[in-house]
């Protein structure tokens, strides 16, 4: 068994894509994966699709989140995939999306469409992030139970 | 009334029923269909209340990502707004042919910190009435540098001085009332609205509405009101103002009832509070974009809720602390530099304004608020803002559960299920 308390920190990113400038769930999220034991790097609101895969190549996070709320969620996130999984080194880096995804409430045939496109989990709105997360996370193969510490605030600087 | 180009602008028509006592409603209104728009305008205009129409432009558009527009359009996927841009000049003039006009001004709410483009399109077809600023437009919407935001809309408000040669009187809301929705206290909020409405006016702007946007407790509220007209009447060098209250712009309740006693209260808000424009919020809030059904019925609701029997104003009685802080921001600002562009940007950088949990890399993210026994939004942490009040010492932790009640406590309150 590995001590948890002696393993490194993984890094989880947390983001939204480029159309949208919502940012409290992704605060809100930030906060959720560092009680879950993470070291968070968010990437904040309007990401366009380059900046957010070269972010990712660089952090070689655990996981990375996507967040959408606006309403673009399934067109911005279908064309994301594609540029991410194109990159050599981000072809099998666990990602997932989740928050309002359409502009007419949740949709379970958009949502296949998203995970056949190469994410590995699609959240809708009606699920709890704090479950879903921590069950994600439990699921990863090299799950090692990341070291708890107290949470800190959001970008204070 | 005798001069024409002012009656055929919004800020015209919003004091002209105000004048004849009447609060004017307003939807959140886009679809990036034009007969949908056109449909949700003609309803909008139908509706029993004294409205105005709302084209609100998509969210690709505001970021300048037309690529993304188009391949909405062609793959059919809904839009979550009008796409002004884009839509051919023809297109969006038959949207507005036989609705918009002095007796309907339609405004355009965007949300972008660059723009020229929309107002270039608006100028196409004669809209002359839109919203935003340097900060608010900037700082909750993306990842726009401040200073380059501030460069924007000196030259937006320019651009859209043109339309005098139209014979249309430009119109301008301040979106600094809302900043981010939740959670930044009322005095701030005050303050970045009359920043923009000065910047506004130093860029030649004529006629100009100041926001505010409903927060957690109603008499705090009510001062914020307050303390906005008294520091418009001491500071604003153009007479057409005009104040505009929103609904609330956080986490909507999600309850029938509960979306609808809020909407009521906005529209108590606003009559009490002496504002002359309201923007209503719908019960689909909490999940989707709206209806033009839904919208409508929201309207004529709230219409009818500023209708009913007030209380008698809090007046003379009003507590000044929401008037000092604002005051106190504002003329700390106003010092920095006389172009009021250049103060904004000094004003961010030494932390003398400071928005609570903005990402936004120009906010320097020293401040926090909290929500006190009663319910006012204050400050927890004051950071370098330049105010002499003691806050509450920082919570030692301060968790997503701790966030996510502090943002829904107006969801809680109205759905019924305290705590
Ligand atoms: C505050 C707010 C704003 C603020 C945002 C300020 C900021 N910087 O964040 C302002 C006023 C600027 C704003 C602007 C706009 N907004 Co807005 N906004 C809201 C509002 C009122 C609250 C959002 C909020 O604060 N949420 C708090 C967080 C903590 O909750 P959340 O976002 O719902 O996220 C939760 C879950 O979704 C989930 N979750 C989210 N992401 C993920 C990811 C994963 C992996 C998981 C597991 C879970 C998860 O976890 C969170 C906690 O439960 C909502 C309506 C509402 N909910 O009441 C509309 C809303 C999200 N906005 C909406 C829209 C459309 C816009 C605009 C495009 C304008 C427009 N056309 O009306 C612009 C955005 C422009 C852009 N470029 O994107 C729509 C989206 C419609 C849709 N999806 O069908 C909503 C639903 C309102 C509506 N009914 O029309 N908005």
């Amino acid at each position: 068994m590995t001590d948890v308390r002696t393993t490194a920190r993984q890094t989880v990113v947390v983001t939204s894509m480029a159309s949208d400038s919502h940012t409290w769930n992704l605060v809100f999220l930030q906060l959720l994966l560092e009680e879950l034991g993470y070291d968070v790097v968010n990437l904040g609101p309007c990401v366009p699709d380059d900046l957010l895969v070269s972010r990712c190549a660089a952090a070689r996070p655990a996981f990375v989140v996507v967040s959408s709320v606006n309403g673009h969620g399934h067109q911005d996130g279908l064309r994301l995939i594609g540029t991410f999984r194109s990159h050599p080194d981000l072809a099998t880096i666990p990602v997932v999306i989740g928050g309002k995804l359409g502009v007419a409430g949740q949709d379970s045939a958009r949502a296949w469409e998203l995970r056949s496109a190469g994410f590995d989990e699609v959240f809708e709105e009606d699920t709890d992030p704090a479950t879903a997360l921590a069950a994600f996370a439990a699921s990863l193969p090299r799950a090692v139970a990341p070291d708890r510490r107290p949470a800190t605030l959001p970008a204070a600087r | 009334m005798s001069d024409p180009q002012q009656t055929a602008g919004f800020g015209a028509y919003v004091r002209a029923e105000a004048e004849a006592g009447r609060l004017v409603v307003q939807p959140r209104m886009g679809f990036g269909d034009p007969a949908t728009m056109r449909a949700g305008l003609a309803a909008t205009r139908a509706a029993a209340a004294r409205t105005v129409g709302t084209i609100t432009v998509d969210a690709h558009t505001r970021v300048g990502h037309l690529a993304a527009v188009e391949s909405a359009l062609r793959d059919g996927v809904a839009l979550n707004g009008y796409p002004l841009v884009t839509h051919p000049v023809a297109t969006t003039a038959e949207v507005l042919a036989g609705i918009h006009g002095p007796d309907f001004p339609v405004q355009v709410r965007h949300g972008s910190a660059d723009p020229l483009g929309i107002f270039r399109a608006m100028l196409a077809v004669g809209l002359g009435a839109t919203e935003g600023g340097p900060v608010s437009y900037c700082l909750p919407y993306g990842r726009t540098p401040l200073v380059e935001s501030v460069d924007n809309w000196a030259r937006g408000c320019e651009l859209l001085t043109r339309l005098r040669d139209q014979g249309l009187e430009p119109h301008l809301e301040t979106f600094g009332g809302c900043m981010l929705g939740q959670l930044c206290p009322p005095g701030q909020l005050v303050a970045i609205s009359v920043l923009e409405a000065l910047f506004f006016a130093q860029h030649g702007i004529r006629s100009i509405s100041v926001s505010y946007a409903q927060q957690t407790h109603p008499g705090q509220d009510r001062e914020a009101l307050a303390a906005l007209r008294r520091l418009c009447r001491e500071l604003l060098p153009v007479s057409d103002w005009h104040i505009v209250v929103y609904a609330y712009m956080g986490l909507y309740p999600q309850t029938h009832d509960g979306a609808y006693r809020l909407l009521g209260q906005a529209a108590e808000l606003a009559v009490d509070g002496g504002a002359q424009r309201l923007i209503v919020k719908t019960a689909a809030e909490s999940q989707r974009i709206p209806s033009i059904e839904v919208n409508v019925r929201a309207l004529e609701y709230a219409a009818w809720a500023a209708r009913r029997p007030q209380l008698p104003p809090a007046g003379a009685t009003a507590d000044p602390e929401v008037y000092e802080e604002a005051s106190a921001l504002v003329g700390a600002v106003l010092d920095l530099d006389p172009d009021v562009g250049r103060a904004l940007l000094l004003a961010f950088r030494k932390g003398y304004l400071d928005i609570p949990y903005c990402l936004h890399p120009d906010n320097r993210g020293r401040t926090r608020s909290y929500i006190d026994a009663d319910g006012r939004l204050r400050w927890e942490s004051t950071g370098g803002l330049p105010l002499t009040a003691l806050p509450r010492p920082r919570r030692r932790r301060f968790g997503s559960a701790d966030l996510l009640a502090d943002l829904s406590y107006v969801r809680r309150k109205f759905d019924g299920s305290e705590r």
